[in-house]
């Protein structure tokens, strides 16, 4: 209780304030109700009903009245041979996507920094941004359309002396690779963007200092430049592996999988719809879910923690 | 960096291959773009045959007459077009509203920092899908349209970035309404939005563009068929390979390929991000930076 106490002060007074004040104050507190009604029905009750982990839930029952378990779920899922395996996918997909693309991104951003005439530039920016705007679903119909064995691109190879088509979201050799490559596809030139952003804080004296000492233009780029984007690239990977999970990709993975390749390419997003909405396991479900919710949380804290302490970055 | 500079030959052998490779990646952007529309006005021998590149084979437009003639599809139009408006709009009320009593300090609004932290936990941490799933169930809002609209009117992401950009805001402008008996409404009214078009401007965009992509909310709280929005048809349609909306005259298909027909549905769906793709890109930098900044 002694730990508490100045939090009770602070509180205390904070209500002094707020009913001295409140003549003036409460349109401010009018203002949250909406935000706050929502905040308690969609955010706050779905996490009251992470109860049904330890629970068998039965829809009749309700949250509520459903018998408890205790820990029954998380053994079955323990010992369920297919959660170690998508959640190993779950991390390799995402460290992949996030390692190539942000590599990528970097390079892509110095290569158009490296680009004179500005009306090209433009060009080309309005080009690589418009993939990041398109849905899965767009992205998805035409993944399916083009890489098919009839796919435009399977006659292309086909005709460059290629025998067999190539199954590319077939089999679990090609899946994984071509998720990479075509959520790179999408995201690589909005990433750039905060690159870019970094690049034009670059003092250009330094630049020109460099040069008259005769720096040529590569070590200028690799002196310079390339370590005036290094704390945006180290900032971003922080962000990027706080939110390792997500990163992952559920709209990509679940539009473009199929039970082929349900062993590199499965992972928990998709599974926890497929199994816990699809084939109505909700406890165990949530279960899988509340291990993933609590993984990100945990993440994304020591994440924003490294960033605070590094930079004078805040989010909020 | 200097024009006087003299250039070395590398650096020019640099320069042509740099802007030959980004002209290629800028295309590969655009070309299954236009792959597809090619497709879809090519007739069928050809689209089956694979002969289509980026010019359409024999053109005809009848895949477009069909898909405006399936009246799911218009519909399935029809509805994203209400879902977008309507949930672009309460999303922008409700994020104004919080935001700007979120950007006083402690000091100026006694709680702040309650509510800020239960905004901010709700962000990092969440119930998942299945008890999400069964509270929008609970709540009666399964099979209605405002499934398509509630569950995301609280995007607390933009709150946070609205809510930083308010902060930045100068205290004296609202200092001097204040002493002229402005109430927080009126601040709120006359201060605040004024100075904040732009970024409202790209919150809305962003929203827009986010109600008009969303496809998962329609797949699964969704049943009734006048309900379902057009990315999650057309889900069913490229994505299931489903063609029984338009199975009821198979003799259609003698003269186009399912392909043509998926390609000018997947085209349609395009179409109005299109149209708004200049106006996002005067705002989309400010919008990933607005939350970069201090706040």
């Amino acid at each position: 209780m002694q730990v508490l106490a100045p939090v009770i002060d602070d509180l205390k007074e904070q209500a002094s304030r707020f009913v001295r004040y409140l003549p003036r104050l409460w349109p401010l507190y009018v203002m949250v109700i909406p935000a706050l009604i929502h905040l308690v029905l969609l955010s706050y009750y779905p996490m009251y009903g992470i109860r049904i982990a330890f629970q068998d839930y039965k829809p009749a029952l309700g949250f509520a009245k459903s018998p408890w378990v205790g820990l029954k779920q998380f053994q079955l899922m323990l010992e369920n041979p297919s959660f170690w395996q998508i959640f190993r996918n779950t991390i390799v997909i995402a460290t992949s996507k996030i390692v190539t693309l942000q590599f990528c991104a970097v390079v892509l951003a110095l290569l158009l920094n490296e680009v004179r005439k500005l009306f090209y530039k433009r060009s080309v920016q309005s080009l690589v941004y418009l993939p990041y705007f398109l849905s899965w679903i767009v992205l998805g119909g035409i993944m399916l359309e083009m890489l098919g064995s009839a796919g435009v691109v399977n006659q292309l190879l086909q005709r460059a002396g290629v025998e067999q088509p190539i199954i590319f979201l077939g089999n679990n050799r090609t899946f994984v690779p071509t998720l990479v490559a075509s959520h790179l596809w999408q995201q690589v030139g909005w990433a750039t963007i905060l690159y870019l952003a970094a690049l034009t804080s670059i003092d250009p004296q330094l630049l020109e200092a460099a040069a008259i000492d005769g720096a040529g233009r590569f070590q200028r780029v690799l002196y310079i430049i390339l370590p005036g984007v290094l704390p945006t690239l180290l900032l971003v990977l922080c962000l990027d592996f706080g939110l390792l999970f997500n990163a992952a990709g559920f709209d990509q993975v679940l539009n473009l999988y199929n039970p082929a390749v349900y062993s590199t390419g499965d992972i928990l997003d998709t599974w926890i719809y497929r199994e816990g909405l699809l084939g109505a396991r909700f406890s165990l479900a949530t279960a899988v879910g509340l291990v993933r919710s609590v993984l990100g949380l945990i993440l994304i804290v020591v994440s924003l923690r490294l960033i605070s302490r590094f930079t004078d970055y805040q989010v909020y | 960096m200097n024009r006087a500079e003299r250039r070395g030959f590398g650096s020019r052998v640099f320069d042509i291959f740099n802007h030959t490779f980004l002209l290629v990646l800028g295309l590969s952007c655009i070309i299954p773009l236009i792959h597809l529309l090619a497709l879809s006005f090519s007739d069928r021998a050809a689209a089956t045959g694979g002969l289509v590149t980026l010019w359409p084979v024999r053109p005809t437009p009848i895949t477009y007459e069909k898909v405006l003639e399936a009246g799911v599809f218009l519909n399935a139009f029809w509805i994203s077009v209400i879902r977008t408006a309507v949930g672009t709009t309460l999303q922008m009320i409700l994020i104004v509203l919080i935001s700007f009593p979120l950007s006083k300090s402690k000091e100026e609004m006694p709680f702040r920092n309650i509510i800020m932290g239960s905004v901010v936990f709700a962000y990092l941490f969440n119930g998942g899908l299945i008890p999400w799933f069964l509270v929008i169930r609970k709540l009666g809002m399964l099979n209605t349209i405002w499934a398509l609209i509630i569950p995301q009117a609280l995007p607390l992401w933009n709150v946070i970035l609205m809510m930083n950009f308010f902060r930045r805001v100068p205290k004296e402008l609202e200092e001097a309404s204040i002493i002229d008996g402005a109430t927080y409404w009126q601040i709120l009214l006359h201060v605040y939005l004024p100075i904040s078009v732009p970024a409202l401007a790209t919150l809305t965009l962003f929203g827009a563009v986010g109600h008009w992509n969303a496809w998962f909310d329609g797949m699964i709280l969704i049943a009734d068929r006048d309900l379902i929005p057009l990315q999650t048809f057309l889900r069913t349609v490229v994505v299931k390979m489903d063609m029984n909306e338009f199975m009821r005259n198979p003799e259609d298909f003698d003269m186009f390929s399912d392909r043509s027909l998926r390609a000018a549905q997947t085209l349609v769906t395009v179409v109005p991000i299109l149209v708004v793709y200049p106006f996002l890109q005067r705002y989309f930098v400010s919008g990933i930076t607005l939350g970069a900044l201090k706040g």
